[in-house]
């Protein structure tokens, strides 16, 4: 028992610790870096238990603000293997467990 | 129009009825020969429309054909009705209304305008198609031709719309012909409409390069991401690690920057100093007022009397246990004095000190210097206000200067002969010699008024002379005249004359030497039973000095005389006396029981005119008295180390001929003749 509770223990320690968003990979200018995490950030917060709800909230905003045919992808195991614009690409790591991919292809 | 379509129609009949007109006869015949030519031309036309008869024709005889029936048409229409009539309310009678007996049966406008017409005349005249001499020809043919074209119709019968088809071409082309132009109606016009060519469409295409792409993979999964995470924590620990390094670093260097800082406070010294005066200032705000402006009113009814003000007391922590040695005013600024500390307790010698404290800052001195050995006596250099000389206990003597920043004095210089300890009981500056080298005087508890010469850092003694107990010279060895050594306790300068000075000895004897004989006492006097602790000339009159003694008694003497002309016993030993620096009369002695007493002899010849208890502990001692030079102020050292200041009262500072307003100028010459009188007033007594 004592074991679990330090494992939950530790889990919790890297829940706590490892909120912060990790980019993984990204070819976006400085500006639209930033803004794109930021974005990222807030949909996951906000929609923390529907993953779907975040994606569509990203996608609209990049759509609004960048222009048309942003692609989203949120999930905790996924693999992929897309065709983006060149600068127009964020892969970012989320809370611990998630991981966000935004790309533009039209 | 219509008149020519009726001409068209009416004229056929005309003519058919007036064909045998004369005048028709030989158109017909030219029609005739026309009509032959045609004929012969297309054959036998008119042939058979000649032969050809109605079978219901009326045979005539020639009688009949030849009879000319006239038929006279009008246009009077049979059907209209003649008899209409209106009332016509204007002329107030019935009239008859005409009615219109036309009946049009084909009605055509044409744009072409007739050419015979004055309008066709005058379009052609503008074109300028004909002259004006033509016109009438070409009216008259016009004319011709209109007689010959109606001439066929009537050959052919009734076909008259036929003919005037046939006609009119012909007519039109043989006009044409002839002028080959139309005339147009320019108000009448017909529409027209044409179809131009479509413009043929174009297609133009144009492709740009497709915005760069690339392909990028990866896969997300969940030890992926916590890798990805805990490398990034590891990466944030060491930056931390080495933020940390180079913080601590940095403040390593403030601390050295803040050490730095705490050094250079020297270089702020004189802000903090006026600082630290104004702060004093504002503290200790009425001591400065009284100091300034306060005026006993109460002297007024006192009397005679005064009284003593007690101004700011200077102490210094570190002088705790050191009695008061010696006092004097620095001559250039006059609120600052040098305060020499020591003990006067022979068995307690120890450490000693030089404090000088201003009137500015009380609680703080301004300079300060430890010595080894306990201070006896110290005199500030009149003209350079910087030098201060220092007698000491061993036997020493020193010179300081405030200028330099160390705390050790410029030279130093002991005695040769030293034996034992022998107290340096009073220094006094000289003027500066011939070679302008700054030189000073002390007398010692060894009998010896040594004249000390200041060359370049070093002290250069001579002795000037040697006391012994009988008064007479002593050329003797040292050793041997060691019983009859007489310790010398006070020395002063006569104001006036330079190398005059008298030396108080333990034995309580006076001397009144000069530097220029150093084997011979100028006088003596047997002046104490005690030893003389102090001996000081009058500051304006040339032959009065003071002295007083352990014996407890104050005397002043006129150097001629051998006995004091006046003695003062106060019941109480003796620390100090001065003579104030405003008066000849006055003078102030302090004593060990903590009084102060001020005497003027020009208002009481007998008693202080104020004595006052100045202390706080009855056990304390008074050792010295100061006046300032400038202000009515004294400065009283006791044996606690403690100085006061005392505002001295009006009544205490009284000059011999006082008006109000004049008090600050001294007048010496009246001093002098004040201290005068009194003497001869003594004389005269006895």
């Amino acid at each position: 028992m004592a074991g679990t509770g330090e494992a939950k223990k530790e889990e919790a320690d890297y829940k706590r610790l490892n909120s912060f968003p990790l980019i993984r990979h990204t070819d976006m200018p400085e500006e639209m870096r930033v803004e794109t995490m930021e974005l990222c950030v807030t949909a996951c917060e906000r929609f923390a238990t529907n993953n779907e709800s975040a994606a569509k909230m990203i996608k609209e905003s990049m759509d609004k603000k960048f222009g048309s045919s942003w692609h989203v992808v949120i999930g905790e195991g996924f693999g992929f293997e897309v065709t983006h614009e060149v600068k127009n690409l964020l892969y970012m790591f989320f809370g611990g467990s998630l991981a966000v991919c935004v790309w533009k292809c039209s | 129009m219509s008149e020519r379509n009726k001409n068209a129609t009416v004229q056929p009949r005309k003519v058919s009825n007036a064909q045998k007109l004369p005048g028709a006869e030989s158109t017909k015949a030219q029609t005739k020969k026309k009509e032959e030519k045609k004929a012969m031309d297309k054959g036998d036309g008119l042939d058979r429309g000649k032969k050809s008869k109605p079978s219901d024709q009326l045979k005539l005889t020639e009688a009949e054909l030849k009879e000319n029936i006239t038929k006279v048409l009008n246009t009077h229409n049979p059907h209209a009705p003649q008899n209409i009539v209106r009332f016509n309310y204007k002329e107030g009678v019935y009239q008859r209304v005409s009615v219109d007996h036309t009946a049009i049966l084909f009605e055509m406008e044409s744009n072409i305008v007739y050419q015979d017409s004055e309008e066709g005349r005058r379009l052609m005249l503008k074109q300028g198609l004909i002259k004006e001499n033509e016109e009438t020809d070409t009216a008259a043919e016009s004319d011709e031709d209109r007689m010959k074209t109606p001439a066929t119709p009537v050959e052919d019968g009734g076909e008259v719309e036929e003919a005037e088809e046939e006609d009119r071409p012909d007519s039109v082309a043989s006009k044409a012909d002839k002028k080959g132009v139309k005339l147009g109606n320019f108000f009448h016009f017909t529409d027209r409409a044409t179809q131009t060519l479509n413009n043929p469409p174009r297609q133009i295409n144009c492709q740009t390069a497709p915005p760069p792409r690339s392909i990028f993979s990866a896969t997300a999964n969940q030890w992926q991401i916590y890798d990805a995470y805990c490398e990034e924590l590891q990466k944030q620990e060491k930056q931390k690690a080495t933020l940390l390094k180079k913080e601590t670093d940095k403040s390593k260097k403030g601390v050295l920057v803040t050490e730095t800082q705490s050094t250079d406070l020297t270089e702020v010294a004189k802000e903090t100093k006026i600082l630290e005066r104004m702060v004093h200032q504002n503290t200790f705000d009425e001591i400065a007022q009284d100091f300034k402006y306060f005026e006993d009113p109460s002297d007024k009814f006192r009397g005679q009397e005064g009284t003593l003000l007690p101004l700011w007391t200077f102490q210094h922590e570190e002088t705790r246990g050191l009695s008061v040695t010696a006092l004097c005013w620095n001559s250039k600024y006059q609120d600052l004095f040098a305060v020499g500390m020591g003990s006067y307790d022979f068995c307690k010698q120890g450490r000693g000190m030089i404090v000088f404290y201003s009137l500015k800052n009380s609680s703080f001195p301004e300079y300060v210097f430890p010595t080894t050995s306990g201070v006896q006596c110290l005199d500030i250099h009149p003209q350079h206000f910087y030098l201060t000389v220092v007698g000491f206990y061993d036997g020493c003597v020193a010179v300081y200067n405030l200028k330099k920043k160390s705390l050790e004095p410029v030279c130093k210089g002991t005695p040769k002969t030293s034996l034992l300890t022998n107290p340096v009981w009073q220094v006094r500056w000289q003027n500066d010699d011939i070679d302008n080298n700054h030189n000073f005087f002390s007398v010692s508890a060894d009998s010896r008024v040594v004249s000390w010469t200041l060359i370049k850092h070093e002290l250069i003694s001579t002795e000037t002379i040697r006391l012994s107990v009988n008064g007479g010279l002593s050329n003797v060895p040292d050793d041997e005249q060691l019983v009859n050594i007489s310790g010398g306790t006070s020395l002063d300068f006569h104001k006036q004359t330079d190398h005059l000075f008298l030396v108080g000895t333990e034995q309580g004897k006076i001397h009144k030497c000069s530097i220029h004989y150093s084997s011979k006492f100028l006088k003596t006097y047997n002046a104490h039973n005690s030893a003389v602790y102090t001996v000081k000339w009058n500051h304006f009159h040339p032959r009065v000095f003071i002295s007083c003694s352990a014996d407890w008694t104050v005397k002043i003497w006129d150097d001629t005389i051998k006995v004091p002309v006046f003695t003062f016993d106060l019941m109480s030993a003796i620390g100090d006396v001065a003579w104030a620096p405003y008066s000849s009369t006055i003078f102030a002695a302090v004593t060990i029981d903590g009084i102060v007493r001020v005497f003027d002899l020009s208002i009481n010849k007998y008693e202080a005119i104020c004595q006052q208890l100045v202390v706080a502990k009855k056990k304390t001692k008074l050792t010295h008295i100061e006046f300032n030079p400038v202000h009515p102020v004294i400065i009283v050292g006791d044996d606690q180390g403690l100085v006061s200041s005392f505002k001295l009262s009006p009544n205490l500072r009284k000059t011999p001929k006082v008006q109000r307003g004049q008090e600050l100028t001294l007048d010496p010459e009246a001093e002098v003749t004040k201290m005068e009188h009194i003497l001869s007033w003594l004389s005269d007594i006895e």
